[in-house]
């Protein structure tokens, strides 16, 4: 194992834009929305930036290729500007590419900055008809919720789970995220909703009903990083540092080999074993004050945390229904409303779960303040079950 | 000898009650009130002509290896390209190019008869085993007698000159322009002309001496024929040429309207398979086939009949079926509808055709890989295998695919993506053999799709790129066993 960047990387200040269905913005108007308040938060000039990277998803139906729609908006000094895209996923790369440029040395102070803009194609979900000409010509014409809701199928099989436990399950998991967007003003969704109300409504793909889905949002968030030397050097209190940023992604065993049952996120499973490794940490259950994890679908949470190593496999269900995950439970788990209630400007995504995680180290998350966190892990998905990237950053308090 | 050495049927599985077709449009036709009963078969939305080609084919080589086919002949009035060979694609499907002659025959009724003896002249004449397949989805306009009378269907037969399970006896063809009915190109649609004209002027005065002349070239007489086969929307007329023949009544075969429908340029060969299934040796089979001119085949059945194996052949199929009574969906299916398909509907479906060129057998054929050094079976075959613990190089030899069962291993039910027949089943497959892919499922109902469930590999429509003038993409599909 390489020597990884624990404490080498601190954030220096955050920035995110309100989620929702920003009619009255554009891509450039949620960017600056971000990055005013991210770089007010550091407290740096713009002149200072050596460095940025630029997180979207589904640019054709915004801002376009390269990094000249974030240099352009934010008028940035002529730094050099990277665009990254690695599906739902993306986000999380803005952050490791800032932060692989501040641990190297190449950078003092580095700018991720990720945003997605879905709501000017006329009509809900996400766009759809992407993949390459071949792909076009077999993979079946599936939609998100319907690859995800195989997770579901497959975890029942698996796991002996009966249907009615499992629309529990992921119906409590819903519920719990709903609570905890109530309480975050930035949040597409801020409203608690009853479980029967969850349980009962309209199919999507089965069994995966409307609850079980996170909205499509737009949005922006950004962070700029530096070292926790320069940050000291600064006057900066509660520093929040960087502890591992680890990536796995599918190379087809999943998709095209009989070896996976397709009940798990085979990816996730390593990214996080790496993630503990790097972050010294030995045992994630009794060390991991709160989780934002990648929550596009209900049952997605539910069995990333098994993947995460949290629950035990095959009883990731009880472990929800239990309360384990609730905001008053043992580790909270989407403690800003997660994707499902917070939303999921795709680009923007990983960013916003590291911006909750830094208000929460800082003692800034006002009615959703945890006691006392100091671990927090991020986990961020790209793509379906069967074919995915699968990030995950820790992050904590600088001791 | 030449003959028919193997023979295949395919209809699809939903079946249009005419009951319902004729409620939706008593208040306009109320003359169709004597079609209103029993059922007509109803592609698919997926479903064309040449699908139903590759599934008839594909029961017909049931026993028979596809690479000995040499000469492939497709006939249809709905030939799904005016230009891009048909029978071609079909040929691809079953992954046979080389060596291969095709050529599609259409432009009428007795399309499907006139391949079959071009099938077995090519054999005859050395040229090796000639899969005949015939299909036809014929189009007819709302509330005419066309739209009950017609179905969908395929039929295919293997000539060859060894195992003949039924001889050539004869064959003898007239071909005239005598316009009963046309379908112009600017249309989707038949014009007919008046039935008693056609019956009293058309059948009557061509039909007999046909048959008459047929008879003698084969020095037989009328009542030598055990199945007297000869499509016609009028059922009264086969009987009645039958008798002008000297043949039996009781030789005079079910048009198969009751449950199936006439299959245009298929149907004599429909029919022919239908009667094959059932055929003893010795049994004298005449198929009739009647447009602008009229093709009359004699066969005798041999003792090779009986040892054909299985298939499902026509009863097969008619057997697998799935009452239709929702007219609304066969005009749906059938593009007879300006249907509100949402904006996902609107997503481009243009073919890059440089790439289906260089994936045609993994893409027509369902050719997935074979590793040499681990043994694993992939879809699709890549350069370096797919097994975690093997990962070798430049390692895979071409698999068929298409003729395995698979396994469902996860799927939905997906109401959200654009599907003409929502909700969109799809899901994980896997062959046990090894090798598996995300899948598009068609004939399927609720009921059908579970985890674990047999599914069997289908060929069919994927797309359709409108924009293009309908160059449809064709894949294969699961469905339930």
């Amino acid at each position: 194992m390489a020597r990884g960047i624990k404490d080498k990387v601190a954030i220096l200040g955050m920035g995110c834009s309100k989620f929702g269905e920003r009619w009255d913005s554009g891509a450039e108007e949620l960017m600056l929305e971000s990055y005013k308040e991210c770089l007010a938060d550091a407290g740096i000039d713009a002149k200072q930036l050596n460095a940025a990277w630029f997180s979207t998803a589904i640019d054709e139906v915004h801002v376009g290729k390269s990094g000249i729609p974030l240099s352009t908006t934010l008028r940035l000094p002529n730094i050099p500007v990277t665009h990254v895209e690695n599906m739902c996923a993306s986000g999380t790369e803005a952050f490791r590419g800032a932060c692989y440029a501040v641990a190297s040395g190449a950078a003092d102070f580095a700018l991720a900055l990720g945003v997605e803009k879905l709501k000017d194609t006329g009509y809900g979900g996400l766009p759809g008809g992407r993949g390459g000409p071949l792909q076009a010509l077999w993979s079946a014409n599936g939609t998100a919720p319907g690859n995800f809701a195989q997770l579901a199928t497959a975890y029942m099989t698996a796991h002996g789970v009966s249907g009615e436990d499992l629309k529990k399950a992921i119906g409590h998991v819903s519920w719990k995220s709903h609570q905890n967007g109530a309480k975050n003003p930035k949040a597409h969704l801020q409203k608690a909703v009853e479980m029967d109300t969850i349980l009962n409504a309209p199919m999507i793909a089965s069994p995966l009903g409307l609850f079980d889905c996170c909205g499509v949002s737009d949005g922006a968030a950004a962070a700029i990083v530096t070292t926790p030397e320069i940050a000291k050097s600064m006057g900066k209190h509660n520093i929040v540092s960087v502890k591992a940023l680890q990536l796995s992604v599918s190379n087809g065993s999943e998709s095209g080999h009989n070896s996976w049952d397709g009940s798990y996120f085979h990816t996730t499973r390593i990214a996080s074993k790496k993630a503990y490794e790097e972050a010294g940490i030995k045992n994630p259950r009794n060390e991991v004050s709160m989780f934002e994890v990648h929550d596009c679908f209900s049952v997605t949470e539910l069995v990333t945390m098994e993947d995460l190593h949290i629950s035990e496999t095959g009883k990731g269900w009880k472990d929800v229904l239990d309360g384990f995950y609730d905001a008053d439970g043992k580790i909270p788990c989407q403690i800003d409303g997660g994707l499902k209630c917070f939303g999921h400007p795709i680009g923007a995504s990983g960013l916003r779960m590291l911006y909750e995680m830094y208000l929460q180290f800082q003692g800034r998350a006002g009615a959703r303040q945890l006691k006392d966190p100091r671990i927090g892990m991020t986990h961020n998905l790209g793509g379906a079950p069967r074919e995915n990237v699968s990030s995950v950053a820790i992050v904590g308090r600088f001791e | 000898m030449v003959g028919i050495v193997a023979y295949g049927a395919y209809v699809p599985r939903l079946r249009l009650q005419r009951q319902a077709v004729y409620d939706a449009n008593k208040w306009f036709a109320a003359g169709l009130r004597g079609l209103a009963k029993g059922e007509r078969s109803m592609a698919n939305w997926d479903e064309d002509s040449v699908t139903m080609a590759v599934e008839a084919s594909r029961d017909c080589l049931t026993s028979h290896k596809p690479e000995d086919v040499r000469s492939l002949y497709f006939a249809s009035t709905t030939h799904p390209f005016k230009d891009r060979q048909n029978a071609g694609v079909i040929g691809t499907a079953l992954s046979i190019e080389q060596n291969l002659l095709a050529s599609d025959v259409g432009g009428s009724l007795k399309a499907g008869t006139s391949a079959l003896i071009a099938g077995l002249n090519a054999s005859q004449n050395g040229g090796g085993p000639a899969l005949v397949a015939a299909a036809d989805k014929r189009m007819a306009r709302v509330a005419s007698t066309g739209e009950m009378n017609y179905g969908d269907g395929a039929a295919a037969l293997l000539c060859g000159t060894e195992n003949v399970i039924a001889k050539l006896v004869g064959h003898h063809s007239v071909s005239m322009d005598f316009v009963d009915h046309f379908r112009g190109d600017e249309t989707d649609f038949d014009y007919g002309w008046e039935e008693r004209w056609i019956r009293d002027e058309g059948y009557s005065k061509i039909v007999p001496p046909a048959i008459k002349a047929a008879l003698a070239a084969c020095k037989l007489k009328g009542a030598d024929i055990t199945h007297f086969i000869m499509p016609s929307l009028m059922p009264a007329v086969p009987k009645q040429m039958a008798k002008m023949c000297g043949i039996g009544e009781g030789a005079v075969r079910d048009l198969l309207g009751a449950n199936l429908g006439d299959t245009g340029a298929a149907h004599a060969l429909v029919m022919l398979v239908d009667a094959l299934e059932g055929a003893k040796e010795g049994d004298k089979i005449m198929v009739v086939a009647f447009g602008q001119g009229v093709d009359t085949l004699v066969f005798e059945v041999t003792a090779e009949n009986a040892k054909l194996p299985k298939r499902k052949g026509v009863s097969g199929w008619l057997a697998r079926r799935k009452e239709e009574k929702n007219y609304m969906k066969f005009l749906a299916f059938n593009e007879m509808l300006p249907i509100e398909k949402g904006m996902r509907a609107e997503f481009d479906k243009k073919t890059a055709l440089s790439v289906l060129w260089r994936k045609r057998d993994m893409i027509y054929g369902l050719v997935g890989g074979k590793c040499k050094v681990c043994g694993t079976v992939q879809f699709p075959r890549s350069q370096v295998c797919v097994n975690p613990n093997c990962h070798a190089i430049d390692s895979q030899e071409p698999y068929r695919m298409a003729g395995l069962e698979a396994n469902v291993m996860s799927f939905t039910a997906d109401s959200l993506t654009y599907s003409p027949d929502p909700p969109a089943y799809y899901g994980m497959i896997t062959f046990p053999e090894g090798g598996r892919f995300m899948a598009d499922f068609t004939d399927s109902d609720k009921e059908q799709v579970k985890v674990g469930a047999k599914m069997r590999m289908t060929f069919r429509i994927r797309d359709n790129d409108t924009m293009r003038g309908g160059f449809k993409r064709y894949f294969w599909k699961a469905a339930p066993v």
